[in-house]
């Protein structure tokens, strides 16, 4: 009796220890990747900044945060993030109740139009609207007005770039809420817009604020945008990051800098997740086809109106005016240019970078779809513990913290012995994947939860074995959410520009980094070349997104 | 016995859901276990199948301990509680899941498939999308699917549940006749009184994941073990007693009680059809303050003008007096049950 007891425990334990092992095992690898690349390059370069012969010099901190020029830089990196936030919000949050509530010809297409500007790299945002509104621009040309040497071209190029996360984090749950909500309290005596502030506006206000602190947290680490129209006057954090680091080679200023940085991402970060917590509070949620209707009366059709023209001028000008400006010169002058090494910008022929960045994208797209793909499935089971919510916290830092640093401190840290990668290909891949692996989880987390527990209890009890269950329930219901997954990583990972200007090598540019060089050199011909491979950037990466809006399910995640 | 709990235990969160349950099902019998929504049903189900760890105790398939033997390899069917049909599959696919994980041929799956869509009353249903279905259909898909790979036991976690209340009434029957033609070993749950009487060859009715009674249908419903089941089964004429000789001394005055009835302190139930009425000035004086039209009877609620709670009876619809009436009430002995003593907790 004793006997038999003492093996049923011992049963037990195997069978909890089995799947707390497989637990690990999921995790185990994100954390190695995130520790390796991620932590292991970041504390590389902070340590090299502040550690001397003689110990840490955290003085250091104190001294360069009370510089007047890195007041001047902190000051600004805030209040620009405020106020883009701000003009984001007041510009979209109109558009976002249009797409979730009117239904017009040609939403679909138009919805899938306004996502693109998100997944374009910056450098392109940047030499869009240098096209637009910078010297010679469309403007210049136009009526002699120069705005990049004012912050409303950084503001304005903040705006076009994060449209879509308002539009689509908000309007995708305003589509959602049932509007016999408001009718019931219009029944109950409210007027029109009391209705809407006293039952739609608190049901919302989560989601509203989890779109702002995402523009907040983009806009605030924004990098490619101000580096090509802040000129000398604006730098934001992370300009000056850079310029600390491969300009100024003042290492120990870059590091507080970073930890500045790192700091401010964290609160962020911690506030976005309490709202998204908030949000998946109960909420009456329908079908969005339901709730769309053609819009009604002067008013609305005036609403609608307003929102396309923003979007036409906001949005799709200055992708037209770079396309245009592409074409400025007789028989496709620029595009032939690429193909020439020649100019002596280069080693190879930029159109080589259209390769390069090829292939380096389809490298970190599967390194991000593994890394992520586990961290997500690790993460499924949604009353998981402390531990796991600061694991799933720790999966969005990379979205914020200094791409610069993570490229300057792969250099530093990943170039001996056991892991020297420097000479390796796979350095500026693995680089990609650590921004692409966070849309990754958010991608396929909410799809992975929504699956029903009890389906994959089925499977078990019909005789599925774990494996099998992942294989026939799992898979099938996430395989549109992993394509998705996929093509943002894609997307990210082809225009990544802060860790892979400084990874990448000479002789073999990635797109992005080949424009930022071009835009750099004097004269008409780099500049029409920088334009013609921006322009096949914005393709490459349309395309694949036009291609992913057909694949899209109402309930894929948060971008 | 194909299967036995012994002294099954899970807590969660240190409260105990199951405590110490010792349950046996024999082979081809029918079991049901009866109980209020938080009563431990659910969990039982789940521990024989092997989705929920026991923290003490075991489940014995065929006498071989099943701790460490994941669900996958139990050998067992669950039907869900609503359903949970694979919505990417069709019916076919959703009937054929479970011999495709046991890797039987193709051509043997399609057979089995038709012949259990037959069986389950949806011939020819096997290429219909699953969302298309209504619920009763989808129950029956379900049965099917959870007969499909054969399990040596079906359990059932509220079979019924959701379906309405006609329709309910006909699957009771269905399911009864098709169990007993095929010989399945059946352990089900429910909360429904009625689906449980009609299906089982046995009820167990759980208590706060004990065991308060297990017995023929008959047996239970004839002789409530204690109070608690007595009031789950919907009898309300409770009342403490003291029992000595054929007569309990109660607050409703001396009542006579069975012959073999406990002695001493003990709950006593009289059935609404053991409380008989009588012209106002015979028996105990009762005033009416409530009648509901039951279809077979009228439930009478009376108030006891000497003291003591209201009491329920049920009488004619011929002869039942209005709101507001006097009558007189006395018992009947062979309505009449001394309960057992409630277990503390």
């Amino acid at each position: 009796m004793d006997l038999a007891r003492t093996e049923v425990a011992a049963a037990r334990g195997r069978g909890r220890a089995r799947a707390g092992a497989a637990r690990l095992g999921l995790t185990a690898l994100p954390v190695a990747f995130f520790a390796v690349f991620f932590a292991w390059p970041v504390a590389a370069i902070v340590a090299r900044g502040l550690r001397t012969d003689t110990g840490w010099q955290l003085g250091r901190i104190a001294d360069v945060v009370t510089q007047p020029d890195i007041r001047h830089v902190l000051w600004f990196t805030t209040w620009q993030a405020l106020a883009s936030t701000a003009l984001t919000l007041l510009l979209a949050l109109p558009a976002a109740y249009v797409f979730a509530r009117f239904r017009f010809p040609g939403r679909n297409v138009l919805r899938a139009v306004v996502t693109v500007p998100f997944v374009l790299p910056t450098v392109v945002v940047g030499s869009a609207f240098l096209a637009l509104v910078g010297r010679g621009g469309l403007l210049d040309d136009l009526w002699g007005v120069r705005l990049d040497t004012t912050v409303w071209a950084i503001l304005l190029a903040h705006v076009f770039f994060n449209y879509a996360v308002v539009v689509r984090t908000v309007g995708g749950l305003w589509a959602q809420l049932d509007p016999r909500q408001e009718q019931a309290a219009r029944m109950l005596g409210a007027r029109p817009f009391t209705a809407w502030r006293t039952v739609t506006l608190p049901a919302l206000a989560p989601a509203v604020a989890a779109a702002a602190l995402m523009v907040f947290l983009f806009t605030f680490t924004s990098f490619g945008v101000v580096q090509i129209l802040g000129g000398p006057t604006f730098s934001t954090l992370e300009v000056e990051i850079y310029r600390q680091t491969s300009e100024i080679f003042d290492l120990s200023t870059a590091a507080v800098l970073t930890l500045v940085q790192f700091l401010a991402v964290a609160v962020i970060l911690a506030v976005h997740a309490w709202t998204v917590r908030r949000r998946e509070t109960a909420l009456r949620l329908v079908d969005p086809a339901t709730t769309a209707r053609r819009p009604r009366g002067a008013g609305q059709w005036a609403l609608l109106t307003g929102v396309l023209a923003t979007i036409a001028v906001l949005l799709l000008l200055p992708l037209a005016v770079l396309v245009q400006r592409s074409l400025d010169a007789p028989d496709f002058a620029y595009y032939r240019a690429l193909t020439d090494a020649d100019g002596g910008t280069f080693l190879v022929a930029p159109l080589h970078a259209v390769w390069t960045s090829l292939e380096y994208a389809v490298a970190a797209t599967a390194v991000a779809l593994l890394v992520g793909g586990l961290a997500a499935a690790a993460l499924t089971r949604r009353n998981t513990g402390r531990l796991m919510r600061g694991f799933d916290a720790l999966l969005m830092l990379p979205l914020g913290v200094s791409a610069v640093t993570v490229g300057f401190g792969f250099l530093i840290a990943l170039d001996r012995p056991p892991l020297d990668l420097r000479d390796s290909w796979l350095l500026v891949p693995l680089a990609q994947a650590l921004v692409g692996a966070p849309f990754v989880v958010r991608t396929m987390l909410p799809v992975l939860r929504a699956v029903d527990g009890r389906l994959r209890e089925a499977a078990a009890v019909l005789g599925a074995s774990p494996w099998r269950v992942w294989r026939e329930v799992d898979l099938p219901l996430v395989r549109r959410a992993l394509l998705i997954a996929a093509g943002f990583a894609f997307a990210v990972s082809l225009g990544e520009f802060g860790a892979t200007v400084f990874i990448a090598r000479p002789d073999n540019p990635t797109l992005p980094v080949a424009v930022a060089r071009l835009l750099s050199r004097p004269g008409d011909l780099n500049y029409g070349q920088a334009m013609a491979l921006s322009t096949i950037l914005m393709l490459v990466c349309a395309v694949s997104l036009l291609v992913l809006e057909r694949l899209r399910t109402d309930r894929t995640g948060e971008f | 016995m194909l299967l036995s709990l012994e002294d099954a235990t899970v807590r969660f969160g240190g409260r105990p859901v199951l405590d110490g349950v010792a349950l046996d099902v024999a082979e081809h019998e029918v079991v049901c276990v009866l109980g209020p929504s938080g009563s431990g049903k659910s969990t039982l189900l789940r521990a024989v199948a092997g989705l929920q760890p026991l923290d003490a105790g075991r489940v014995l398939l065929d006498g071989r301990d099943q701790s460490g033997v994941p669900a996958h390899r139990r050998g067992v069917g669950l039907m869900f509680q609503d359903h949970q049909l694979f919505p990417q599959r069709d019916v076919g696919g959703n009937v054929a899941f479970g011999p495709r994980m046991h890797k039987v041929s193709r051509a043997e799956r399609d057979a089995e498939t038709g012949r259990l869509l037959d069986l389950v009353g949806l011939p020819g249903a096997a290429r219909r999308a699953v969302a298309g279905l209504s619920g009763g259909e989808q129950q029956r898909v379900a049965l099917a699917r959870a007969l499909a790979p054969r399990p040596r036991l079906l359990m059932l976690d509220e079979p019924l549940g959701q379906l309405d209340r006609s329709l309910r009434e006909r699957l009771v029957v269905e399911l009864r006749e098709l169990f007993g033609r095929l010989g399945t070993t059946v352990l089900a749950v429910t909360h429904d009184q009625g689906e449980a009487f009609a299906l089982a060859d046995r009820v167990v009715v759980m208590r706060d994941g004990r065991i308060a009674q297990s017995g023929t249908p008959l047996d239970v419903w004839q002789r409530p073990a204690d109070e608690f089941v007595a009031r789950f089964l919907g009898f309300d004429n409770v009342v403490p007693g003291t029992v000595a000789g054929g007569c309990a001394d109660t607050p409703w005055g001396k009542l006579p009680v069975p012959d073999g009835s406990p002695q001493g302190e003990h709950p006593v139930l009289v059935r609404p059809a053991g409380v008989r009425l009588l012209p106002a000035d015979e028996g105990r004086p009762c005033t009416v303050t409530a009648r509901t039209f039951k279809g077979t009877h009228v439930a009478v609620r009376l108030l006891p003008r000497d003291g003591g709670p209201a009491l329920e009876a049920a009488c004619a619809l011929r002869s039942a007096p209005e709101t507001g009436d006097a009558v007189g009430v006395e018992f009947d002995a062979e309505e009449t049950v001394v309960l057992r003593q409630q277990p503390s907790g």
